[in-house]
């Protein structure tokens, strides 16, 4: 299993590793946008629970770019196997099992999302940000690279084309970036808005990444929170890996 | 080598192959043919299990389907190009002879013995999204054969190649089959069929129709055909021997060709239609 598992994301790295300059140079740009417009611009004149705007909304950016990367790293690749070049076929005639699959498409969908957060993180240190990293803080961004890249894998094996991939970033991924506490807290908001925003996963990287990074507290019902969206969405993965012989 | 009985699989109403029993020897070069449609790439799908049968059954070389053990069996050439365009060569055989969790001095050996073999070591640290076509099937029977399979399907093998590559991949064909492989090919060029296969299966409709040698389906018509054209279309007639045909062929004013009966003839006889390709 662990082999098999290894050999799903050696292909992964084996592609990574080809175009690392250009995968981080892309990857760099929409968070130096974010910097210089939230940080730099807005950022000078607003003041944030005593704080300033930048070191707020650092782990907002922090936990958006993850979702984001470790999404799209997964995602249409995915589905584009599926539904396009058939490669996925390569992996269901191998003796490898589902969950093997998923796991290894999965971690390698997070270490994207990794490497570009560590990224922001040396960016926001160079833009005079002043943030708590710590174990803790690692952790809840493997959480969140692992929610995220789990979830593209089930919309992959779920969407039936490349249009509908678009969407579910538009009608999902879009709303969550703005939303969920990323550049502002959602506390005054009207309620049920509220309440909808404290169910989506992003909120709770978005909060424990501030939690941490801000204080140094451990927000345990967050990465819990993170944790159960994991184990559902790889069930469900497996599941329809399983499901797509039929 | 495999058994195959009462396979059949349904999609929502529609039956895309009905009740199938078939069984091939050890060795052998089966054809499957039938019109686009028939249900050859359904049948072979379940055969390599990326498709579960609706009911039936399924035995290779001694292993049940939904067996991990049939994976290691079957070797699958699939019609479309499903090579990994973001790895060379080397690499989609190295990612191949991992799944199968070859052991790595074995993989590399093997994998540098079959690049020769498909006459591709020289290309074999290029992108494949660089091959032409017959490379990329080549690539991909290479790979199909990495793992040492005792079966090898091939899904329409040599679909949209020109006729030197396609020639070229015949004889590789015949190769695997004189090394003592089981080869089970579908195909709607029929004169591939005539020319690999010692057995052919006619499917229509997702349905058996006729199971023979190429000879035998061919002699089921009669040895000669006499062809010719009329106003309302062409026209053809089988006879057992030669005299015959010729004297039906002098009673005819139009111009007609006499020759000796092929699959093509059997095949476009038992479906009622003309072959795409």
């Amino acid at each position: 299993m662990l082999y098999d598992i290894w050999t799903v994301f050696w292909r992964e790295w084996l592609v990574l590793r080809r175009r690392i300059g250009r995968f981080i140079l892309s990857r760099m740009v929409s968070p130096v946008l974010y910097l210089v417009a939230f940080g730099w611009g807005l950022g000078r004149s607003i003041q944030v629970n005593q704080g300033s705007y930048l070191d707020f909304i650092v782990p907002g950016i922090i936990a958006l770019n993850s979702m984001n990367i470790s999404f799209i790293s997964v995602g249409s690749p995915l589905n584009m196997s599926r539904l396009y070049h058939k490669t996925l076929e390569e992996y269901l005639i191998a003796p490898i099992s589902s969950v093997a699959f998923v796991i290894g498409k999965v971690a390698a969908g997070a270490l994207r999302g990794l490497i570009s957060s560590l990224l922001i993180i040396v960016l926001a240190y160079a833009f005079g940000a002043h943030l708590i990293i710590n174990v803790w803080f690692f952790f809840a961004l493997v959480l969140n690279c692992l929610v995220f890249a789990s979830m593209a894998l089930v919309a992959a094996m779920t969407m039936d084309s490349h249009e509908d991939m678009a969407n579910f970033n538009t009608y999902v991924l879009l709303p969550m970036s703005f939303l969920c506490a990323t550049f502002f807290v959602p506390d005054h908001l009207p309620v049920a808005l509220n309440w909808m925003i404290q169910i989506l996963p992003l909120t709770h990287a978005s909060l424990a990444l501030r939690a941490i990074a801000t204080s140094g507290a451990v927000p345990v019902f967050s990465l819990v929170i993170m944790l159960g969206y994991i184990i559902v969405f790889i069930g469900t993965g497996v599941w329809l890996m399983e499901k797509v012989r039929e | 080598m495999i058994h195959i009985k009462g396979l059949t699989k349904k999609f929502d109403d529609r039956t895309a192959v009905d009740d199938l029993s078939l069984d091939i020897d050890k060795g052998e070069v089966f054809g499957l043919l039938g019109p686009n449609g028939a249900g050859k790439t359904t049948t072979i799908r379940m055969l390599t299990m990326l498709t579960k049968p609706t009911a039936g059954t399924i035995r290779i070389d001694g292993c049940d389907h939904g067996d991990q053990c049939i994976k290691a069996v079957i070797g699958v050439v699939p019609q479309h190009f499903n090579l990994d365009i973001e790895l060379t060569a080397w690499e989609n055989l190295e990612l191949h002879g991992r799944l199968h969790h070859m052991p790595v001095e074995v993989r590399r050996r093997r994998i540098a013995q079959l690049l020769e073999y498909v006459e591709l070591s020289e290309r074999a640290s290029e992108m494949v999204q660089k091959f032409s076509g017959g490379m990329k099937r080549r690539l991909m029977i290479a790979r199909a054969l990495l793992h040492r399979p005792k079966v090898l399907f091939l899904d329409e093998p040599t679909v949209g190649l020109d006729p030197q590559v396609r020639r070229r991949l015949w004889e590789l064909i015949r190769h695997l089959k004189d090394e003592g492989l089981t080869v089970l090919l579908t195909t709607h060029y029929i004169e591939e069929a005539e020319s690999l296969c010692q057995r052919v299966a006619i499917l229509e409709k997702g349905k058996l129709i006729a199971l023979d040698t190429p000879a035998a389906l061919c002699q089921r018509l009669g040895a000669y055909v006499v062809e010719w054209d009329e106003p309302e279309g062409f026209k053809t007639r089988f006879f057992a021997d030669r005299t015959r045909a010729s004297e039906f062929a002098a009673t005819l004013t139009t111009t007609t060709t006499l020759r000796q009966t092929n699959l093509e003839d059997a095949f476009v006889e038992l479906t009622g239609r003309k072959v795409v390709g």
